[in-house]
């Protein structure tokens, strides 16, 4: 993924600056919160969201289950189209595809599409040593940009701002990408959507190569299809000369049918729209309408050994809608920037440590960074069950085990730093498959309850900072049921 | 009926009066109610922090020692999630990795049987007024896997409003996390502790004395975190408040 993240620290460390951070945290909650009860009213609308949220599911995992078969089908029928299309393994394989694309058309500039896959393999900063300038051109897309932020949502990427934040990015930066920003521009939401329109507009007229990704492929006639909300991705998709989409191969759905299901789930989950007001599909090339030369750069980087995994695999169904970041009470307090990944908040919880493995500090934390509560699967539009996959990946966290790493088994070793943990845990599970040493154990700790300290050492001290620990009784259930025989005699209190 | 209860090893240690609290509530209701001495824990923090393969045999254990009752009632919605979600899931996986079907086997009887305590009183006893008397302003919130896990669903609610006297306030975010998550509390507790204070403070605008939820781990560290901010409310397990009567109330 993107080299912006690499050395990131772990989880909690990130987290830290961000729960201190009051205008971080006052513009997450307002935004998260906003959002979350659209989406619910936009659910609730709809009678069968049950059925539509299991066929989604299902249709996702037939074609994972089936994707060589679709893939070989989509690029014949891309083809057939006029298409070309190139294979990428992984994010740098990727970019050198598309850099040698740009460069054969003789162009140092390309407008960009929102994109998720583009992101994730750092295709800007690429292109950007290859002397190729790449204009964002959504709106939150471009707000980052200007700002020389990373993304903090995978839908509103600029989330972590507040309006006056973005007045004095676009009035600082502008003139450095292009036109300036208007003289006097205030923080209305008009006044700022028109200035970025002034400023993109001429990017859109003068660019002869876009980028984009898309969010479904259909197999069946090799179409691509981008849903969007501001009107900018239909202007780089059809005014440049050449487009170039790079897509991950977990984007096919195999029918036009199937899109049916999603263009209803994913605007009411991730905008809470009933339907999301541009949809562009484009298959392959057309005389004299559209780019004239369209290349589908299909993308694996990880995507081949996340499919491996019979667990986290489901990962794979997401369709970024982002529906699981704005119910997370973790991301809404710790921010999207944390987890050190295009992918933020539950989702990119399962999805960076499968894709990019486990061995750095960040994508070794992030399993953890979840209190299990279950609001993201509650929501998820195509039923992942992220804690289930958490768990899953917390066990290959501190005991290791089988992974698929660039087609190949291995076998992992647990990761560092959880000795004292899988002692205590071994521990622990000796003492509970022993009822008698859990006994003497209770009894210990209540025959000495006024020796406790108020705070604990160690990694207990994390929690008595901000809490009171609770007092030990002085006689644990176990001992009182015996003295009283189940409550039936002497109700006298423990000697 | 009888019953066993399954205590939990956090309320056995920590909460005793959740545990004297719920043979009382039973015992009134007409359940003969067998502690069996053996039972320790679930496994539950073993599974969900990575140690799946140390959470099995306190899996078998709990099968052995629960495994010949009619029913398994429990104060722990988290604790009954594990063995309800939990063990069949673990089941599963041992027979995915080519251990046979020896787990799943060992465990299945335990699983349709175990209930969290509302879900005992409204769907296996039928009741929801359990006779209770309860003079305070309480308000709810609902612990996760009791909400997502099991689908509690308005069981407690229903309950808690059949309580005479007791005044029944809605709290406000009550389906978010209240931030304890076991060992989440510990690995992230910068984030925890914000979502436990948030959690407070919404309590805390209901003007009720007392939060009241079916768990006490989430009320240990709601509450650990109310003393610590100084709200004056307390922490109640739905047990003790369903149990306290005009003759034995709670406090």
């Amino acid at each position: 993924m993107s080299g912006t993240f690499v050395g990131m620290p772990a989880f909690p460390k990130a987290a830290h600056e961000a729960v201190g951070n009051q205008t971080l945290r006052a513009n997450l909650r307002h935004a998260t919160h906003t959002i979350r009860a659209k989406r619910a009213n936009a659910v609730a609308e709809v009678s069968d969201w049950a059925e539509l949220r299991e066929a989604g599911k299902r249709i996702k995992d037939h074609t994972l289950r089936h994707l060589d078969r679709y893939l070989v089908q989509l690029e014949e029928s891309v083809t057939a189209a006029g298409g070309i299309v190139h294979w990428a393994a992984d994010a740098d394989e990727a970019n050198r595809i598309v850099a040698d694309l740009v460069k054969e058309t003789g162009e140092s500039e390309v407008v960009k599409v929102k994109s998720m896959a583009t992101q994730e393999i750092g295709l800007n900063e690429a292109l950007e040593a290859e002397g190729i300038r790449a204009y964002e051109t959504d709106l939150a897309e471009l707000i980052v940009q200007l700002g020389k932020d990373r993304p903090s949502h995978i839908l509103v990427p600029a989330i972590h701002r507040n309006r006056g934040e973005i007045r004095d990015i676009f009035t600082r930066e502008m003139s450095e990408w292009g036109r300036p920003a208007p003289e006097g521009l205030t923080d209305t939401p008009a006044e700022l959507a028109d200035a970025a329109r002034l400023h993109l507009r001429e990017k859109f007229l003068r660019a002869k190569v876009g980028v984009s990704g898309a969010n479904f492929m259909v197999a069946e006639t090799g179409t691509l299809v981008v849903v969007e909300s501001e009107g900018n991705g239909r202007m780089c998709l059809t005014l440049p000369e050449t487009l170039i989409s790079v897509v991950g191969i977990e984007k096919i759905v195999p029918t036009w049918r199937d899109l049916e299901v999603f263009l209803q789930t994913l605007p009411r989950s991730s905008t809470a729209e009933r339907m999301n007001p541009y949809t562009s599909t484009w298959t392959g090339t057309t005389d004299g309408d559209g780019p004239g030369t369209f290349h589908l750069v299909l993308l694996d980087n990880g995507r081949t050994d996340t499919l491996a995994d019979e667990v986290g695999r489901q990962a794979l169904r997401c369709i970024r809608c982002s529906a699981c970041l704005n119910v997370c009470p973790v991301y809404e307090r710790a921010g999207g920037h944390a987890y050190g990944s295009v992918y933020p908040g539950p989702i990119g919880a399962i999805l960076s440590p499968q894709l990019r493995g486990t061995a750095s500090e960040i994508d070794a934390s992030l399993p953890y960074a979840s209190s299990l509560c279950g609001a993201c699967y509650e929501v998820c539009p195509v039923a992942i069950d992220i804690p289930e996959v958490l768990v899953h990946l917390r066990e290959r966290v501190v005991q290791g085990g089988p992974v698929t790493r660039e087609g190949n088994k291995v076998v992992l070793k647990p990761a560092k730093g959880h000795g004292a943990e899988r002692a205590a845990m071994r521990a622990a599970r000796w003492a509970f498959d022993r009822p008698g040493a859990l006994r003497a154990g209770q009894r210990l700790a209540s025959r000495t309850r006024r020796l406790h300290p108020r705070t604990l050492p160690g990694p207990g001290k994390a929690w008595s900072a901000t809490r009171d620990l609770p007092a030990v009784p002085a006689e644990p259930f176990r001992d009182w049921w015996q003295r009283t025989n189940g409550g039936t005699t002497d109700e006298g209190t423990a000697k | 009926m009888r019953v066993a209860l399954f205590l939990t090893c956090v309320n056995d240690t920590l909460y005793p009066e959740t545990g004297r609290a719920v043979v009382k509530l039973l015992t009134r209701l007409g359940v003969e109610v067998d502690f069996p001495m053996a039972q320790t824990c679930c496994g539950q923090a073993h599974y969900n922090t990575g140690y799946r393969h140390e959470a099995e045999p306190l899996a078998r254990h709990f099968s052995d020692v629960f495994g010949e009752y009619e029913a398994i009632v429990t104060p722990s919605g988290s604790c009954g999630a594990m063995v309800r979600e939990l063990y069949p899931r673990m089941g599963e996986r041992a027979r995915a990795e080519g251990r046979g079907d020896t787990l799943a086997a060992t465990l299945a009887p335990v699983v349709p049987k175990t209930y969290e305590l509302t879900e005992f009183l409204v769907d296996v006893l039928g009741v929801t007024d359990v006779g209770a008397y309860y003079p305070h302003t309480v308000t709810y919130h609902p612990t996760c896997h009791g909400l997502r896990g099991l689908g509690l669903g308005e069981r407690p609610r229903r309950l808690l409003q059949a309580v005479e006297g007791l005044e029944l306030v809605e709290l406000p975010g009550a389906d978010e996390c209240c931030g304890f998550g076991g060992t989440f509390a510990l690995k992230n507790a910068d984030v925890s502790a914000a979502m436990g204070t948030d959690k407070v403070r919404n309590a805390e605008s209901t003007g009720a004395e007392v939060l009241c939820a079916a768990d006490n781990s989430c009320l240990m560290h709601i509450g650990g975190t109310m003393t610590r901010l100084e709200t004056g409310m307390r922490p109640v397990h739905i047990a003790e408040i369903l149990a306290s009567t005009e003759e034995e109330p709670a406090s």
